[in-house]
């Protein structure tokens, strides 16, 4: 028993290890790509598939989020008399929790998925060996490109799926409810601040960062044949889950305590 | 294994390589156990053995590919074990590496695969000289005509020989080929080891091989190893080998297998290697 327990200890050591290490040979390496003009073809080509490639699906459930929110909420404030607040409450959930989050857990389906499984094959098929053979290094290569791409675009997807969940809280609200559209809006503008949007933006940062580096390091790591593969992709989609949530948790934390010191100050001003 | 000579001496150690009491171990299996060896400048060395007994992981030593347990690899005299792999970036630029199964960049055209590392390594060269190199390379495997396909377009042996125009694309000092001809049918694997014979005597290259199959190694061969559990036990020229004493160097140049095995066979044990 105590045999199993030490290897189990041991082994998750070693791998919380090998995962700090490659995140920061890719930090450096993304440092590095970002001052050569040779990467920027990469980055851009990434930006491609990575990015452009995702508007649609993030836009969709960007929508989504914002009808459900309606058509949940609605009832709830309707039995107070107050659904002409919907605007608020829905507006300030998109932006600030629900449309980041939910557009970071269908990125890293959708191209968390990918660049497992793309890196994970080229693993197995000893193209990555073959990069580190002519003597470039794979992680500035392969991983730089991915990681920048994923960091600059999720923050820009996320504005995506904040825009289509407004609209879609709307076509509910206004257009099924028969809300007073002119009342919607009063209550949205007045609800939602700047600085719930660019708590969901800055979120969108560090959500891309951990999608993008889950996924490369499952991809660098994973085991010989298609089963390794399928595996890697399944645990970079929990992994990368995981930890979308756990960082949303400690932002918030942190943003809640910028916003209590600064929040009398503003009000001083 | 008492019969055998297990070789620890290294017999040239001018080599252009030279590996000195390699071990390497993954976990608790010992793959490699003190193997010391040099590879001579412009010469052709042939590595054979049993599957499993440590080829691959051999080669991949001489390109740092895999970091030894315990040993010194040496190139042009100089220590390159210890180097990290930034530092070993240069020493990777005068090899060149075959793979057993090509790794070819598949989301990249065969231009782009055979370009990949002058645009990595020369940054002076033109578009055009880059598209000349490309060419040359490409015409020396005679593939030149094939720039636009991708991997996933060619043959077997169309991959392999891709894959050496893009190993010599840097015009490197050695070249390391891992089981060149496995997989390719006799014709497309005498193409391969004529390829070899014409690099070797066209660039004067250092040529390492990796295989099992004994008419290529017969062949290309200036010299023949034999790898055994990790231990070179037969070093020589081909003709050393063809006519060996050892029982278990002719069992593998013959492909026979010994009575012990058949013995296990016939009683439906498992036989290892």
């Amino acid at each position: 028993m105590l045999d199993i327990i030490g290897s189990y200890v041991t082994e998750s050591v070693g791998n919380c290890g090998r995962f700090a290490r490659f995140q920061m040979r890719t930090a450096a390496a993304s440092v590095s790509a970002c001052f050569s003009v040779r990467s920027y073809p990469l980055i851009w080509t990434q930006m491609l598939s990575i990015g452009v490639r995702s508007v649609p699906v993030v836009m969709v459930t960007g929508a989504f989020v914002g009808m459900v929110l309606a058509m949940q909420a609605y009832d709830q404030l309707a039995g107070l008399g107050m659904e002409e607040y919907l605007g608020a409450l829905i507006n300030v959930s998109v932006v600030k929790e629900l449309g980041p989050v939910l557009a970071a857990v269908m990125l890293a389906g959708r191209v968390g998925g990918a660049l497992t499984a793309e890196l994970g094959t080229m693993n197995v098929t000893e193209q990555i060996t073959a990069v580190r053979s002519i003597g470039t290094d794979p992680v500035k290569y392969l991983v730089a490109p991915r990681l920048l791409a994923c960091l600059l675009l999720t923050p820009f997807l996320i504005i995506y799926a904040d825009f289509m969940g407004i609209f879609g809280g709307y076509i509910i609200s206004v257009l099924h409810f028969g809300i007073n559209k002119q009342a919607y809006w009063n209550f949205s503008a007045n609800g939602v601040e700047m600085w719930d949007v660019n708590i969901g933006i800055i979120k969108g940062f560090f959500f891309g960062a951990a999608i993008a580096g889950v996924s490369c390091y499952k991809g660098f790591h994973c085991k010989e044949g298609a089963h390794g593969v399928g595996q890697a992709c399944t645990e970079a989609f929990v992994g990368s889950f995981i930890l979308i949530l756990a960082i949303d948790f400690v932002l918030v934390v942190i943003f809640k305590a910028i916003y209590a010191t600064f929040w009398p100050l503003r009000m001083m001003v | 294994m008492k019969d055998l000579k297990v070789s620890k001496e290294i017999k040239n150690y001018d080599g252009l390589i030279v590996l000195r009491n390699l071990t390497k171990k993954f976990g608790s299996n010992m793959v490699l156990d003190d193997v010391s060896l040099a590879i001579e400048k412009g010469k052709t060395t042939v590595i054979i053995g049993p599957s499993g007994c440590g080829k691959t992981v051999l080669i991949k030593h001489l390109i740092l590919l895999l970091r030894p347990t315990l040993g010194e690899i040496y190139f042009k005299n100089r220590r390159i074990d210890n180097l990290s792999e930034s530092a070993l970036a240069t020493v990777r630029m005068n090899y060149g590496f075959l793979f057993q199964g090509a790794a070819l960049f598949d989301s990249l055209s065969v231009y782009e695969n055979v370009a990949f590392p002058i645009q990595q390594h020369k940054k002076i060269l033109s578009q055009k000289q880059v598209d000349e190199v490309v060419k040359n390379k490409l015409a020396m495997v005679g593939l030149d005509g094939y720039q636009d396909y991708y991997p996933a377009n060619l043959s077997g042996g169309q991959k392999k020989r891709v894959a050496l125009a893009r190993a010599i694309s840097l015009n490197p000092e050695v070249i390391l080929y891992d089981e060149p001809t496995t997989g390719l049918d006799p014709i497309r694997s005498d193409i391969i080891n004529e390829l070899i014979l014409k690099l070797q005597r066209e660039l004067n290259i250092t040529t390492v091989v990796v295989t099992h199959d004994m008419k290529s190694a017969y062949k290309i061969a200036d010299r023949i190893i034999m790898l055994h559990n990790g231990k070179i036990i037969v070093d020589g020229s081909p003709d050393e080998i063809r006519d060996h004493p050892f029982p278990i160097v002719q069992q593998f140049i013959n492909g026979q297998v010994s009575e012990k095995d058949l013995a296990s066979l016939r009683l439906g044990h498992i036989v290892e290697n």
